[in-house]
């Protein structure tokens, strides 16, 4: 049975190994490199200046305007999603009460379920097309057209500075929620009915089944959503590069640091300076997301 | 909390509550009632939630047949004066949605395609043989989840450069398929470790090849999660958009975009043009697919979508 194991192997992993090594490490090995230079793409000997662009980066006023929309998303996106997104599973799940002692689902959960994940299915460059329309400023737009009517005067809701992150963050809200209720309705699923039988018979209110059982049981996977949306919060760049004003504007109220490495290296051709934009970015998903587990580590329940 | 404790000293130890006595059938009675009250909140509660999802859409699809004039000076959610499919003849042909959609079907199709086969056979090897080396490639892999595609962002299109695959469908391909190798090896070899190995052994015993062993009898067997990480794949790849806009740039792109792209180059041109009807048509355009795969699909997405967060 030895025979042919080798050749096996190897033919099995040369094509997979070699597409993974020549595009994706590489790119990040050199992306490290990169990040130690001054290159801009077009001289043949590349220059390495030691931190010089950390220390740039360090002094430049639109990183850390990204950095602070980042936190800014980082703290109310996994916050709103994750109350919407588990009130509505509580609803779903729980909401029918109990009949023959068996809790039940609200009636039409399923459909519920299956229009809130809808927009989970669209892309976020899609979604943002969509939303830059329904935010138009003028009597296009959804919003301002319904306000119209109302003779309300118009929203600015994109080109106004102090609007324009929160409602970028809306839109991320808006296509995350059905996701985090399907996630959550599979959780809450597999808590036992006993238990919730056991509580409703010692008198629990539906507050006290949330707070006291729903939500222990739910820990890990409200622990691996906060995570994702927290990467998500991280990104953003499709929205903001589609559908803010100038792109990252009103005058950098909605830049994300996707966007700069982007314009940094598409735009602006500044490879080494991009890269380290990048490598900063790196650092700082890879810390919330080992903060976050180990912040809100807690010992499994036995079920 | 509260409640736990007020409750409990109304029964003292002993009592037993008889059914059908006055105070019981009260409290059942408010029960029901507090019910009702509770299920009518919930139900207006889910129901403004998918009032403000499906609202957008809708809206979309009416502002598709509706005229410029219209889209301005009519109320959002009026009925177009006239059902006319002009807007999505200019959409499809004038502003390529046709030629959009064409093109990520062929990428995703390609692409998903590679991404299953080559990312299932590395994971087999990985779950399944032991060799020297095999833990290194598997964290190899799996750190892949660990990085930003950002960070890529320069070496790779240098990468893609110096081997001429810049703007061109082979170097898209390639890269989706990359990119998409750590999630897929990271779930199918969990997924291929939990399949028995009593069957894998008897079809060595009567001859198979470890070849034939993986294609006619492990994959097979590995069904279920190869469609959840299919469709995980196809849903990310067709949705992809940093990547194309990073690679597909260049003389003559345009021809060559998929449509995440194409539609968000759309909605700027609408704009300078103030052709507001055509660009909802083309979102419609690209709406509707996924509205009509869902319908029928939609255990299996939700299931293939969500397996990265249950695993």
């Amino acid at each position: 049975m030895k025979h042919g194991r080798y050749p096996f192997i190897i033919g099995f992993l040369i094509v997979p190994v070699a597409i993974y090594v020549t595009f994706v490490v590489a790119a990040y090995v050199q992306a490290f490199q990169l990040s130690f230079t001054d290159w801009r793409g077009f001289s043949p000997n590349v220059n390495y200046i030691g931190f010089d662009n950390f220390v740039k980066l360090f002094h430049d006023d639109t990183f850390w305007k990204a950095i602070r929309h980042h936190l800014v998303l980082l703290i109310f996106l996994p916050l709103f999603t994750i109350v919407l997104a588990l009130f509505f599973s509580f609803l779903l799940n729980v909401g029918g009460g109990s009949k023959g002692g068996k809790t039940r689902g609200v009636w039409g959960s399923k459909f519920y379920r299956v229009v809130f994940f809808f927009p989970q299915l669209l892309a976020l460059a899609l979604v943002a097309v969509i939303f830059a329309r329904v935010y138009s400023p003028d009597d296009s737009g959804l919003i301002n057209g319904l306000l119209n009517q109302f003779g309300a005067g118009p929203v600015l809701f994109l080109a106004d500075g102090k609007l324009a992150l929160w409602s970028i963050l809306a839109v991320l809200v808006w296509q995350g929620v059905g996701f985090y209720v399907v996630l959550f309705s599979a959780g809450m699923g597999s808590i036992p009915t006993e238990i919730y039988e056991a509580a409703a018979l010692d008198g629990a209110t539906r507050g006290v089944l949330f707070f006291r059982v729903t939500l222990p049981l739910l820990w890990n996977t409200l622990q691996v959503a906060w995570v994702y949306l927290g990467i998500a919060a991280f990104d953003a760049f499709a929205l903001v590069n589609v559908m803010s004003v100038d792109r990252g504007g009103p005058d950098g109220a909605t830049t994300v640091l996707g966007l700069e490495i982007f314009r940094n290296a598409f735009d602006y051709a500044q490879f080494g300076y991009a890269s380290a934009m990048g490598v900063v970015l790196f650092f700082l998903t890879i810390s919330f997301a080992a903060l976050t587990m180990r912040v809100t580590r807690r010992d499994a329940i036995e079920m | 909390m509260s409640t736990i404790n007020d409750t409990a000293p109304t029964t003292p130890p002993g009592t037993v509550r008889y059914p059908g006595t006055g105070r019981r059938s009260s409290s059942a009675a408010r029960d029901k009632r507090d019910l009702k009250l509770f299920s009518s909140f919930a139900h207006i509660a889910l129901a403004v939630w998918g009032i403000l999802v499906i609202a957008p859409l809708i809206w979309v699809v009416l502002a598709s047949f509706k005229s410029n004039t219209e889209i301005f000076t009519h109320a959002p959610f009026s009925l177009p004066s006239k059902i006319s499919f002009e807007t999505y003849r200019t959409a499809w042909s004038q502003a390529h949605v046709g030629r959009y959609f064409l093109n990520s079907v062929f990428v995703v199709a390609i692409s998903t395609a590679g991404t299953m086969l080559f990312g299932s056979m590395a994971a087999y090897v990985l779950a399944r043989y032991r060799f020297f080396g095999n833990r290194f490639l598997y964290y190899l892999f799996v750190s892949g989840l660990a990085f930003p595609v950002f960070l890529a962002l320069v070496p790779l299109f240098l990468i893609l450069q110096n081997l001429g695959l810049l703007n061109t469908y082979t170097g898209l391909i390639l890269v989706y398929i990359a990119y998409s190798l750590p999630f897929t090896v990271f779930f199918m070899t969990a997924f291929f470790k939990t399949l028995p190995n009593s069957i894998a052994e008897a079809a060595i015993v009567d001859g198979a090849s470890h070849t034939r062993l993986f294609f006619q009898v492990m994959m097979p067997m590995a069904r279920s999660g190869l469609v959840s990480i299919t469709i995980f794949n196809i849903v990310g790849q067709w949705n992809q958009y940093l990547l194309p806009v990073a690679i597909m740039q260049g003389q003559g792109a345009d021809q060559k975009w998929v449509l995440t792209q194409g539609i968000a180059n759309i909605s700027v041109s609408a704009g300078y043009q103030a052709n507001w009807a055509a660009l909802f048509a083309a979102l419609t355009l690209s709406i509707l697919p996924m509205i009509l795969v869902y319908a029928f699909f939609q255990r299996q997405i939700q299931a293939g979508l969500t397996a990265g967060a249950t695993k």
